[in-house]
């Protein structure tokens, strides 16, 4: 087999496995969501919740913060 | 110290906002200028013969294409970045002296970069490959404009309150990277008096690719910068005006995450349409065929879920024509994703290439959905910065519906002229020789490169509308209190 061949071959299976991550992605995304592991809508009030002084939809908690 | 509640600090996203306006007009004038001259070929020399090297239609060409993408569209990226990039991560630029500082380097050496863009392509030097034109001096400048930016947005991320990136971050992210590559290897050039120990211009370069090599890497940035410049940006400032001045979340925020890594995966593969029927591999055609096609399920995620984000609030589209703008844009993306896959078919493309419908498409893209986005977005973000309504409702209005007019005009001119264009090129007489000369075929679009030019004045007729009704609003509008400013914008008759 010459390398066109092998890179053509390459490339189609890449492709496949791309599609099945992103397929995958949808089944995590919408899974999560039902069993309540976590809520995904819950993100699109970061943008109707964005003064200042609101609270964060979800705070970054002080473990998560570089020590100040 | 005083101790003052805190704010974001909008200083450097008003800088960019002016730049928009000021670099908008002059990148729609020039496309107007050159429209005329396409109709009247006098126009070339309408500042007389002796100033004819400036004005005639191959100087000016980049000046406008560069205006648009570099001047225009970007400072409105950077505009809305400096304002969303603040509010949805919930910290302010006040909070960092740095970045406050890395914000204001920012847009000094932009403007730097501008002038030297502007004279430059007005003196003719450029190294002659399309939206790349700059020599490379100018390409070093742009890559510190680019990594000054980029240190600033993620140096915001860094310091955020708010955990998650609201699903518009990750499209300013995307456009910090996804240019950044696109721009370097683009770009990358031998300066021919460095190498050549003194022969010809300090500032001249040629590519590092040639021929065949050169197209593929040249049009794998072309396409993509449309991708990163004017799709993956513009997306994300309507992920955030849209729902913040409807005052309704985002459809579905899933939906909006699928989309995101949909268009990251497949307009990467889709630059090769632009080479269909070339020198370039058959099955790297295909592919740039295929992978266009593919590429309206993700436009179409993002372009459904904001007409989505609309249900049941309707009447807005009719009470406020800031909503009427985002709208618009919306749609016009709908349609331009739709109408560039069809093209990128190869059957299509055959009729299409080198012909004005392309021209026609990328303008509906353009005008239609890049243009009044970052129009609507400057419009909502105007009363939040200068505190202070929008000067006129009713001069909104006026703008909105000579532009919409002018981009119909623009591109149903320019399909019709493109599909005469190609089926004029191939048309043949049962000995297989061609019908038509090119100049029969020019004679024959006259009256549609006419109708274009009105369509652009038309537009450009908003765009000083626009101005005014800013810069109104920066000095003379009426005053207005917080509150007034949760979602929809407060407007003045």
């Amino acid at each position: 087999m010459d390398i066109a061949t092998l890179q053509a071959y390459g490339y189609f299976f890449f492709t496949g496995f791309l599609v099945v991550l992103l397929y995958s992605y949808i089944y995590h995304l919408y899974s999560s969501q039902k069993k309540g592991t976590r809520d995904y809508e819950k993100y699109g009030n970061i943008a109707l919740h964005d003064e200042v002084t609101d609270q964060p939809i979800e705070e970054i908690s002080k473990n998560d913060e570089i020590k100040k | 110290m005083e101790n003052r509640p805190l704010e974001y600090d909008y200083t450097v996203a008003k800088w960019f906002m002016l730049t928009t306006v000021v670099l908008g007009i002059v990148g729609m004038l020039v496309g107007v200028i050159l429209a005329w001259e396409m109709a009247f070929p006098a126009v070339n020399t309408i500042a007389g013969e002796g100033l004819a090297e400036y004005t005639n239609f191959s100087r000016l060409r980049p000046l406008h294409t560069d205006a648009v993408i570099f001047g225009f569209t970007l400072s409105g990226i950077f505009a809305t970045w400096y304002y969303i990039g603040q509010r949805v991560l919930k910290v302010s630029m006040a909070e960092s002296k740095f970045l406050m500082f890395l914000g204001k380097l920012h847009f000094a050496l932009y403007l730097l970069v501008v002038v030297a863009v502007v004279g430059s392509l007005l003196l003719g030097i450029t190294t002659s490959k399309e939206y790349a034109e700059f020599e490379w001096p100018i390409d070093i400048a742009v890559v510190v404009v680019w990594v000054i930016w980029g240190m600033g947005l993620f140096g915001l991320i860094g310091i955020r309150r708010e955990k998650s990136l609201y699903i518009s971050i990750w499209y300013y992210i995307a456009t910090f990277l996804g240019i950044a590559m696109l721009y370097l290897f683009n770009n990358m050039a031998i300066p021919t008096y460095f190498a050549s120990g003194g022969v010809g211009a300090w500032y001249h370069s040629v590519s590092m690719y040639s021929g065949t090599n050169d197209a593929l890497v040249q049009w794998w940035y072309g396409h993509n910068a449309v991708a990163f410049g004017f799709t993956v940006p513009i997306v994300a400032m309507i992920y955030y005006f849209l729902p913040k001045e409807s005052g309704q979340a985002v459809y579905s925020y899933k939906l909006s995450l699928l989309a995101f890594w949909g268009l990251m995966f497949v307009y990467l593969w889709a630059g090769g349409h632009h080479l269909l029927f070339s020198t370039v591999p058959d099955w790297m055609q295909t592919m740039g065929s295929v992978f266009s096609v593919v590429l309206i399920l993700p436009s179409w995620g993002s372009a459904i879920n904001m007409l989505l984000t609309m249900k049941g609030e309707w009447q807005q589209v009719a009470s406020s024509p800031l909503i009427k703008f985002m709208i618009l844009a919306s749609t016009f993306y709908m349609f331009s994703t739709l109408e560039g896959p069809i093209q990128a078919i190869k059957s299509v493309n055959a009729l299409a290439h080198f012909t004005d419908w392309i021209v026609g498409h990328v303008h509906d893209g353009v005008l239609g959905w890049v243009a009044f986005m970052i129009m609507a977005a400057l419009f909502h973000m105007a009363p939040r910065v200068f505190k202070r309504e929008i000067y006129s409702k009713s001069l909104m209005n006026t703008q909105f519906w000579i532009q919409t007019l002018g981009v119909i005009l623009y591109f149903t001119s320019m399909w019709i002229a493109g599909i005469t264009q190609g089926m004029m090129w191939r048309a043949h007489d049962e000995f297989g020789n061609l019908a038509y000369s090119f100049i029969d075929t020019v004679a024959v679009l006259h009256p549609y490169f006419t109708i274009r030019a009105v369509g652009g004045t038309l537009y450009l007729v908003g765009m000083f509308l626009f101005a005014y009704n800013m810069y109104k609003t920066m000095t003379s509008s009426r005053r207005v209190e917080e509150s007034e400013l949760q979602n929809a914008s407060p407007m003045g008759a």
